[in-house]
């Protein structure tokens, strides 16, 4: 068994991981809050938010990606129709079977129509606990970074009224180096992946970036340097997989058998959007000037492609580039059921990697699917066919 | 079914009104008229009227498209072309009928877009849909991004956010698709032209607080805010449109006549409700009948407000033009958040006496949908009103059942009927 120089080997590392992201009960942050009296936790939805804020507050940042498969449906689907996607319904689960009830709030961002009523719906049933609605710029210039700067501002008042201090320039500089370096680390991450696949396999990948969620960002920048080293040091050898892209699961994730199950199916995921939230700011905020600014700077100048964005004429240049410098065989639509921003992206993403000449193939989920035997069979043909006849 | 429906002065304003449109819309490749395209919530009409670009409406297209049974059609054309069956069929729709001769209403091509105007207001899919509209017509394309009430109120960031996109962004756009430069007087005189009209809109509105309600302001609503919702905003046939409503909807309150429908009047009314959420397009005369027949008139609903809160006090204001717009932008329907809508509603249930409340809930429209049960819930316990519940789309005619919704609709006035008999006193009972 390798082990890294912290003594913890990769299944240990795994072990911890498929812990955290299988905890929708968050232990992990009860735990945290009951060894860091009076500090807050707050809680954000997918797919962005200024994590920095609530950690220069001296809080526990925690990601809220829904319940997956691990959390049963009993109240949630009575506050939704059966055309809306599934994460409302296990996150108000959450709330409701008092799950949550260990945050101090939650931020909402303004990512879909769903997840946008959904701030409206804790405001109603949970009065008690602040809910804000981070409205992200579609303005990406002048005036975006000003209004967004605002917004940022606003919301970091409020979490340091909550928190019980002001938010200081200083402590939010030294926030933001810190997940300045958790960006560099999940690029590190992202680089070995492409150089070796086979020892980086995307279950473990998302696995280990989600723990980010629901640990100190300070663990987890640990936590992603003691993985890189064991996975290195598995010594796993390649096999003859398809390389390919995910793309369309930033909100909704897919469960992580359905992970497994592409990867026994044949492909190599070398990149994908699930982790977009984490890696959604290019390079680093940087901690000089206003660090206000420098945030707000960063997401208008720096954030990548993504559904929820408005930037004229690019779409699916992005991806195509991400394709290309992956060297992708093949991309994979894997999007939610009933996501408008992944299902109304996608016939305009599909004429983008089609100019491109990269083959794919669709298929949708929710985040509780249990039968994978199509999906299998679906993605097996397709990475059997880019072996057996891609020029790509 | 009577199929001979009764036509008021007003409506015949209003057709001549749209058929001029749709004509100018028509002719205008060969009048050299250019035309933007962009959507109900939060328009910008008095603005594209000072750059004499004629607007379009891609959800009018659908709706209308619908009512004349070709939205299947169009819809099926989208979904062959890689659309999801999950997504907003507004889009497909518009998008089906863009693949399909972009016919209008009048059977004329309506003309392609010189800009798209993406006015953000209230709804993601916009975004998307204009991003797809882009990609086949090819033509510039501007957004402006309204920030949402989040919070329950607008903020001077949110509308200062607004007027500089107006001012950098959209207004230069404006000026280099039409050709034309930016006249502040004369945006300022439109926006005095559409005070005038919104005011008789109010009084028409607010009409359904009598007894019985001179006007069904679900199903008649729609009619009524089409002027005052899509290209005529800031014109003088739209005042004269409202003026004429207006004296006509006097006229019944004081004749004590109830709403006109296409079965004719209704003489009495029954039951007085408040309805949440778009009208299903497919089969909306369908609908509107299942109400007639049940004697229900609608005093008070939501959907009439997705251009504009004029009822809550709003009007446009001639004298800061371009913060009236922001103003007008942040205040439409769907840009409220749920509380804000669950007051909206309760007060309307108040305001106007209503015996309950039923909710449309289509599936297209997330932006409308996600939540409403919550608002179910929250009404009912705010007022003591009941409400119900029914499921249809907007332009999809798969989704529409027929046998399910008049089940829902009879069993929910007879749970009206029996709270009204539970309320009086038993016949004998000495007290």
């Amino acid at each position: 068994m390798m082990t890294t120089n912290t003594g913890r080997s990769l299944e240990d590392i795994l072990e911890f991981a498929e812990t955290l992201y299988h905890d929708a009960a968050l232990s992990s942050v009860r735990d945290w809050k009951k060894t860091h009296p009076g500090r807050i936790a707050v809680g954000s939805m997918p797919v962005w938010a200024p994590r920095e804020l609530i950690h220069a507050a001296g809080g526990l940042p925690v990601s809220v990606m829904g319940g997956g498969d691990d959390v049963e449906i009993i109240k949630g689907d009575a506050y939704f129709q059966s055309y809306i996607c599934h994460i409302p319904r296990s996150t108000i689960e959450m709330g409701l079977n008092g799950s949550l009830d260990v945050l101090d709030g939650m931020i909402f961002p303004s990512i879909c129509d769903v997840i946008r009523n959904l701030s409206g719906m804790w405001k109603l049933l949970f009065p008690e606990k602040p809910a804000w609605y981070l409205d992200m710029p579609q303005s990406f210039d002048e005036i975006g970074r000003s209004f967004f700067r605002g917004e940022l501002l606003r919301i970091g008042k409020e979490m340091g009224e909550l928190a019980g201090h002001e938010i200081t320039a200083e402590a939010l500089k030294e926030s933001i180096a810190v997940f300045d370096r958790n960006r560099a680390l999940l690029e590190r991450l992202q680089e070995h992946r492409l150089n070796r696949p086979w020892m980086f396999p995307i279950s473990e990948v998302w696995s280990v970036i989600k723990a980010g969620g629901f640990i100190p960002i300070e663990e987890h920048n640990d936590l992603i340097e003691e993985y890189i080293a064991a996975a290195e040091a598995s010594g796993r050898p390649p096999i003859d997989n398809a390389r390919v892209i995910l793309v369309g699961s930033f909100c909704e994730r897919p469960p992580l058998n359905l992970l497994r199950t592409l990867e026994r199916s044949g492909c190599y995921v070398v990149d994908d959007d699930l982790s977009l939230g984490f890696r959604l700011i290019r390079g680093s905020v940087g901690a000089e000037g206003d660090p206000y600014q420098a945030l707000a700077d960063a997401f208008v100048e720096r954030s990548r492609e993504a559904a929820f964005l408005y930037r004229e004429g690019e779409k699916g240049k992005e991806l195509v580039a991400r394709a290309r410098a992956a060297h992708a065989e093949g991309v994979l639509f894997c999007a939610p059921s009933f996501c408008d921003p992944a299902l109304l992206d996608q016939p305009m993403l599909v004429e983008a990697v089609e100019k491109a000449g990269l083959p794919w193939t669709a298929f949708k989920y929710a985040e509780n699917t249990g039968q994978f035997q199509v999906i299998r069979e679906q993605a097996g043909t397709f990475a059997d066919s880019i072996k057996l006849w891609s020029v790509a | 079914m009577n199929t001979t429906a009764k036509k008021d002065r007003s409506m015949e304003i209003q057709k001549a009104m749209l058929a001029r449109h749709y004509k100018r819309l028509a002719e205008a490749d060969k009048t050299g008229d250019k035309c933007a395209y962009t959507f109900v919530p939060g328009n910008l009409t008095e603005l594209m009227h000072v750059f004499d670009l004629l607007p379009v409406l891609p959800e009018i297209n659908a709706l209308q498209s619908a009512m004349r049974k070709k939205s299947a059609a169009y819809i099926s054309t989208a979904e062959k072309g890689g659309h999801s069956e999950d997504v907003c069929t507004y889009v497909k729709c518009d998008l089906g009928m863009s693949r399909s001769g972009n016919l209008g209403p009048t059977g004329d091509p309506l003309p392609k877009p010189s800009i798209l105007l993406l006015s953000y207001t209230g709804c993601f899919t916009f975004m998307k849909w204009f991003e797809i509209l882009q990609r086949e017509y090819d033509c510039p394309i501007v957004m402006l991004h309204v920030p949402y009430q989040a919070d329950g109120r607008p903020t001077p960031e949110m509308r200062q956010y607004i007027v500089k996109q107006l001012e950098k962004k959209v207004i230069p756009a404006l000026e280099e698709a039409s050709g034309k430069p930016f006249d502040i007087d004369k945006l300022s005189d439109l926006l005095r032209l559409s005070a005038r009209a919104e005011e008789d809109f109010v009084q028409v509105l607010d009409s359904a607080k009598h007894r019985p309600s001179p006007i069904d302001a679900y199903f008649g609503g729609v009619y009524y805010i089409s002027p005052i919702f899509t290209a005529f905003r800031g014109t003088e046939s739209a005042i004269e449109y409202y003026e004429a409503l207006r004296e006509e909807v006097e006229e019944r309150v004081r004749q004590g006549q109830g709403p006109i429908t296409p079965e004719g009047e209704l003489i009495e009314e029954k039951y007085r409700v408040v309805v949440e959420g778009p009208p299903n397009w497919t089969h909306f005369r369908d609908l509107w009948k299942m109400f007639y027949d049940e004697g229900a008139v609608v005093v008070a609903s939501t959907y009439t407000k997705v251009g504009g809160l004029y009822d809550q006090g709003f009007r446009h204001d001639p004298s800061h033009p371009l913060e009236s717009l922001a103003d007008y932008c942040l205040g439409c329907y769907t840009n409220l958040n749920l509380p804000s809508r669950v007051d909206l509603i309760s007060k309307y249930v108040k305001d106007f006496d209503a015996d309950g409340f039923l909710i449309n809930s289509v599936k297209s429209c997330n932006s409308f949908s996600a939540g409403q049960l919550l608002i179910l819930k929250e009404v009912e316990k705010r007022t003591g009103r009941a409400g119900g519940f029914f499921e249809s789309d907007l332009v999809d005619p798969r989704y529409f059942s027929a046998a399910n919704i008049k089940n829902r609709l009879e069993s929910y006035f007879q749970m009206i009927e029996q709270k009204r008999s539970a309320a009086q006193p038993a016949a004998g009972d000495a007290s």
